[in-house]
């Protein structure tokens, strides 16, 4: 990490701070509003999403064509791809459960802690644990393929 | 019963609160994403934080290949509560609470956390940069957990659980 650039975490700090503000600024800090739409009385967390969405494809659009690396790491642009499986619906599926359930999503929990909004600590202790029991079952998922052989 | 799940207010009025705060709060969130993207080529999510903060305490497998990413993932965590803690003091005149149940915060989280994980994204990182980039798995992600949690919140308002 010593070779990393000075202005690195000084940037991601400041992103941040804006991500947040916008998150604060918009209410989606809060589970009631969010709620609201889902249940179809504002609509207002469509802007957030898509105009969110308009200004970081600009940049995704943009960026890669120009081939040269990026300023603080060195890293090649590219879009933010992820690959097709079964998993995108399983885990969106049990996520959209939660996402109804409580009005809340993770980077909107850590800005609702920013607003004062202590009795958020339940919605991140819950994260967190969830997050643990995914990540101990898929450890293992991980050691069963790698075992030469099955029993089974 | 259909019409109770499906309030008449989705004709009436859309936008109760108008469209200004979520129009500029959303391209703020953007912003803060690009700015972490063009200086570092970085395409930041909210939801990895969760694992990856995890390897500070944990040594699954699972866990530890966020490594290198961990502490950037709290660094821009923490710039989430701060930036979310200024608006607090300067906009939004102090604190403020929710008033629904912890037991739906405790219960629905668990559920965001293993789903978000196992679905590769959340809100910021399919919603936000997985769509700002047309990728479909990203799309076909954000239609899925918006389906499921529009018909999860009916159901349970129409189970007159309130907030």
């Amino acid at each position: 990490m010593s070779d990393r650039h000075p202005l690195f975490m000084p940037l991601i700090l400041v992103g941040g701070l804006i991500f947040g503000f916008g998150l604060g600024f918009s209410h989606m800090a809060r589970p009631e509003v969010v709620l609201d739409f889902l249940q179809f009385t504002d609509f207002g967390l469509l802007f957030v999403m898509f105009g969110a969405a308009i200004v970081t494809g600009i940049a995704f659009a943009i960026m890669p064509r120009l081939g040269k690396p990026a300023p603080l790491t060195g890293k090649a642009y590219s879009r933010r791809l992820k690959s097709f499986d079964r998993n995108v619906l399983i885990g969106g599926a049990v996520f959209g459960v939660g996402w109804g359930l409580s009005g809340i999503c993770p980077g909107a929990a850590y800005a609702s802690l920013g607003i004062g909004n202590v009795t958020i600590l339940w919605a991140l202790a819950g994260m967190f644990a969830g997050a643990y029991l995914q990540g101990v079952w898929r450890s293992r998922q991980a050691v069963d393929e790698a075992a030469p052989t099955g029993a089974d | 019963m259909v019409a109770e799940i499906v309030p008449l207010a989705l004709v009436d009025q859309p936008f109760p609160n108008g469209i200004y705060r979520y129009a500029v709060g959303g391209l703020l969130v953007g912003l803060g994403a690009a700015v972490i993207y063009l200086g570092t080529g970085i395409i930041a999510g909210a939801s990895t934080f969760l694992e990856s903060t995890l390897s500070y305490v944990s040594d699954q497998s699972r866990f530890q290949r966020y490594r290198a990413s961990r502490d950037w993932r709290v660094v821009f965590s923490v710039g989430i509560v701060l930036g979310a803690a200024v608006y607090a003091v300067f906009w939004q005149g102090g604190a403020w609470t929710t008033d629904v149940q912890p037991w739906r915060l405790l219960l629905g989280g668990l559920f965001v956390g293993i789903g978000t994980r196992i679905g590769k994204g959340c809100t910021s990182g399919h919603g936000v940069c997985g769509v700002g980039s047309a990728s479909k798995t990203s799309i076909v992600g954000v239609i899925t957990f918006l389906t499921v949690a529009i018909v999860t919140a009916q159901l349970v308002a129409a189970l007159g659980v309130s907030p």
